[in-house]
């Protein structure tokens, strides 16, 4: 069946641009694949579609049910005429919005997400700039978990995507979150409502990352910085040697953040250190900026050139006393896996034993 | 034309022990069954199709295409599971054939686990009927103690096939055949993404057919008869009899059995039937099929034939075979408002536009019920209920429009008298 599919194409046209696709290709792949963007809010290109924003919208020329279908979920069919931003879709997108609206407290301005939140940039776009039911169920204001040291959860920000219990289930694999009660009272709830700092939440943020909202907000984010003040480099996490790639966020030339990048390692993850702790030691007051050496019981700041002069005097010494395997050489997980592999090669060549070691068995 | 000869309730109150294989059989059980393992798989689809017999649990899409589609299929194992989760307000006829024929819908399950090769059939039974679910666990032990259920059924070498009986929590929603698979999988009912359809990845990801009670009652008859007979008790928009379930304003209420195409009038009025009205007032309107299904004006239901084409083109439709009567002294919006509470309180919460859009719906409802209406509140409910039927996920969200819809074209005024 799989090969079946896959070697079958499909063709259709997408806002009148034509567009050969895979049998079994979504209609959202398909419009990124020629360039088309299509707002989603609960699309995750990890996981099956979830079907449930309904942002994602497109018109099918003589469809059923009107024609309006999901596009992350619909398939691509021979001869599709596929509209994106019909009239009738972009109405749809803006009873959607304004659905959400309808149960959101919007305070733009004091949100860590401002200028990075979903809502708001579709909001923006659509031309949604309030709800048009003024009076009616609300979720009430301001309630939030702030049970966790890093993030803090706020339901009358969220618009039930479900992307962050997603994330914790089936990319995390802790399953803290769960979607609790139905119809209007759907929440998102932890297991047996246990605090986020129970042991089983490890803290790791990929729940906040998800959010496309600021229903989950980090701390750090709220208090110090907005996406539009940051500037993003990425590079490569320093805390173990899996690798991930992150963007770390500087404002002012000082590190304020760091959010995931889709690298081949972590495909969007983080750990609690990578999200929440691998930037702030740079700033910290009790970092090392210089070498040490001991004199006289005491550490006396050096150059880096007395420093290594003093290792390779004392290294020689003992290799020429005792012989190469009285060395033995034990190097950090914290050190990426290139600099692990540089530091075994010294330890075998230059030096010459293979007492060679790490620490990376947790 | 009354029906002559019972089909599907043809032993009910007959048999002094529905559970009993012996009883059962003693008014033609298991007839079909012995007759379908005879037959060529194809010939048994082919009589299906012959019958065009719509499926009964609210759809009205065609068994034999179901079928076939499911038969079609390469991938294996294929599992069969009927949705006995009977949440329709307005109906139960399912749970008649659950308590007082359970063998009848065993019977049809078996003929389906013949045809498909199945091994493992699934029901799964609205957990309101707790005492029925105690019955119809008595007549699945009788089934297998008499070899119509387990290993070389009826001592065909190979034919393994047994059932399981599985308990709903309560939620509508989980009559909605993916939320139902999910539920039967111990996951939350919540409704599954389509496509994939779910004869192509349906239970554990497998082929799976799904069909309601009476439908699985309905292929026995079909095997007993012939398709052809059945379908002449129909019409051609459908053929077979069908149970009804009378409620509401209404002298006589209860499940009856009725040839499609009889006359509604017949149904409503006749003392073998409704009875007419309970009250003595005359009647206003009638909710068909269910909370889901439209709304018939008196002028609507005039000489209307009960029978899925003749529904159809009148705006109306069979559904579940809910037929709930109200008289004059009902109020459209009240009754609407209490439809859309019902919504309110099903909706599963998954997607967006039935979340929240069933809320605001009531409310606005409750706004009309008020008398608060303001200029453009017809519209905007009008346009409410567009935008919710299109961009719904399952049929709960998609069917919310239907009966509001045809409120508002039957008693427009009603709605114009709450706007000042
Ligand atoms: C919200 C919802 C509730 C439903 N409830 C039931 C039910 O209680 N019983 C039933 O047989 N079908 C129910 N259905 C219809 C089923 O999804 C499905 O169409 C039916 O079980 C298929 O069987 P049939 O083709 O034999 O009718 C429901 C559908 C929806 C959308
Ligand atoms: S979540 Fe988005 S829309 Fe809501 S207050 Fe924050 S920035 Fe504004
Ligand atoms: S921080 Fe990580 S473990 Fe905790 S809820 Fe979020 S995703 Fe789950
Ligand atoms: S908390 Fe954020 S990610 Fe989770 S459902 Fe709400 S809006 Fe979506
Ligand atoms: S339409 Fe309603 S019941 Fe169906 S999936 Fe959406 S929220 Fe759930
Ligand atoms: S992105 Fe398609 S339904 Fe949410």
């Amino acid at each position: 069946m799989v090969t079946d599919s896959a070697i079958k194409t499909v063709t259709l046209t997408i806002d009148n641009k034509s567009c050969t696709v895979p049998k079994g290709t979504t209609i959202l792949k398909a419009a990124q694949s020629i360039g088309i963007d299509i707002p989603t809010l609960c699309y995750m290109k990890e996981l099956v579609p979830d079907g449930s924003c309904r942002i994602c919208v497109v018109e099918i020329e003589g469809g059923r049910k009107g024609g309006l279908v999901p596009s992350c979920a619909e398939h691509c069919a021979e001869g599709m005429v596929v509209y994106t931003r019909s009239q009738r879709v972009v109405e749809a997108r803006k009873f959607i919005l304004d659905l959400l609206l309808s149960d959101h407290t919007l305070e733009c301005f004091s949100c860590a997400r401002n200028g990075s939140c979903k809502l708001q940039e579709y909001c923006l776009e659509y031309g949604v700039e309030r709800t048009s039911f003024r009076i009616g169920k609300r979720t009430p204001f301001g309630k939030g978990d702030t049970s966790n040291r890093f993030f803090e959860f706020r339901p009358d920000k969220c618009i039930m995507c479900r992307r962050c219990a997603h994330v914790c289930e089936k990319l995390q694999g802790r399953d803290v979150l769960s979607i609790a009660g139905r119809g209007f009272d759907t929440h998102i709830s932890t297991c047996y409502d246990i605090a986020r700092t129970d042991p089983t939440c490890e803290s790791c943020g990929n729940c906040v990352s998800a959010c496309p909202t600021g229903a989950l907000s980090s701390y750090d984010q709220k208090r110090n910085y907005r996406s539009y003040e940051v500037t993003s480099t990425q590079t490569t996490c320093p805390h173990c040697a899996v690798g991930c790639q992150f963007n770390l966020l500087t404002k002012n030339g000082k590190i304020v953040g760091a959010d995931p990048v889709d690298g081949p390692t972590n495909k969007g993850l983080l750990c609690v250190k990578g999200k929440y702790g691998s930037y702030k030691f740079v700033h910290s007051g009790d970092r090392l900026t210089t070498p040490l050496i001991k004199k006289d019981g005491k550490f006396e700041p050096a150059t880096w050139e007395e420093a290594l002069g003093l290792i390779v005097n004392k290294l020689t010494q003992i290799k020429k006393k005792e012989g190469a395997d009285a060395i033995a050489g034990f190097s950090c997980s914290r050190s990426t896996n290139e600099d692990n592999y540089m530091f075994q090669k010294m330890m075998r060549a230059a030096i010459g034993t293979n007492n060679v070691d790490n620490c990376a068995r947790v | 034309m009354a029906l002559k000869e019972p089909v599907l309730l043809k032993r009910v109150e007959k048999m002094t022990d529905p559970t009993s294989v012996e009883e059962f059989t003693k008014y033609g059980g298991f007839d079909a069954l012995k007759k379908a393992v005879i037959m060529d798989k194809e010939a048994i689809l082919d009589e299906l199709d012959t019958a065009h017999l719509r499926g009964r649990g609210g759809a009205a899409y065609p068994l034999g295409r179901k079928w076939r589609h499911l038969y079609g299929s390469q991938n294996t194992p294929k599992y069969i599971v009927c949705n006995a989760d009977e949440g329709e307000p307005g109906t139960f006829k399912d749970k008649m054939l659950l308590e007082k024929d359970p063998l009848s819908v065993i019977e049809g399950m078996v003929i389906a686990g013949y045809v498909f090769g199945s091994n493992d059939g699934y029901i799964y039974i609205r957990g309101e009927y707790r005492h029925i679910q105690a019955v119809f666990h008595q007549a699945v032990r009788n089934a297998r103690a008499a070899g119509y259920l387990g290993k070389n059924i009826m001592g065909i070498e190979g034919f393994d096939y047994d059932l399981h009986i599985i308990s709903g929590g309560g939620a509508y929603v989980c009559g909605e055949n993916s939320a139902l698979l999910n539920s039967v999988e111990g996951k939350t009912g919540r409704p599954r993404v389509k496509p994939p359809h779910l004869a192509d990845v349906g239970l554990y990801l497998k082929p799976t057919l799904v069909n309601n009670v009476e439908s699985f009652a309905c292929v026995s008859a079909v095997i007993n008869m012939g398709g052809e007979a059945f379908l002449n008790l129909g019409t051609k928009d459908g053929g077979g009899t069908k149970l009804i379930c009378l409620s509401g304003h209404i002298k006589n209420p209860g499940v009856y059995e009725v040839e499609l195409g009889m006359p509604l009038d017949e149904i409503l009025y006749s003392e073998e039937y409704g009875g007419g009205t309970s009250t003595g007032r005359p009647i206003k309107f009638i909710h068909f099929g269910g909370q889901s299904g439209p709304i018939g004006t008196s002028e609507q239901i005039k000489d209307r034939l009960y029978d899925y084409g003749d529904f159809w083109y009148n705006k109306l439709a069979i559904g579940s075979g809910a037929i709930v009567v109200m008289d004059t002294s009902v109020n459209a919006i009240d009754y609407m408002t209490s439809v859309m509470e019902f919504f309110v309180h099903e909706s599963c919460g998954k997607c967006t536009p039935c979340r929240l859009g069933t809320t605001r719906l009531l409310e606005l409802f409750k706004k009309f019920q008020r008398h608060g209406g303001k200029q453009g509140d017809i519209e905007k409910l009008e346009k409410m209920l567009e935008h919710i039927t299109n961009l719904s996920a399952c049929g709960l969200g998609q069917s919310v429009s239907v009966s509001a819809r045809s409120a508002l074209a039957g008693y427009r005024d009603e709605f114009e008298a709450c706007i000042n």
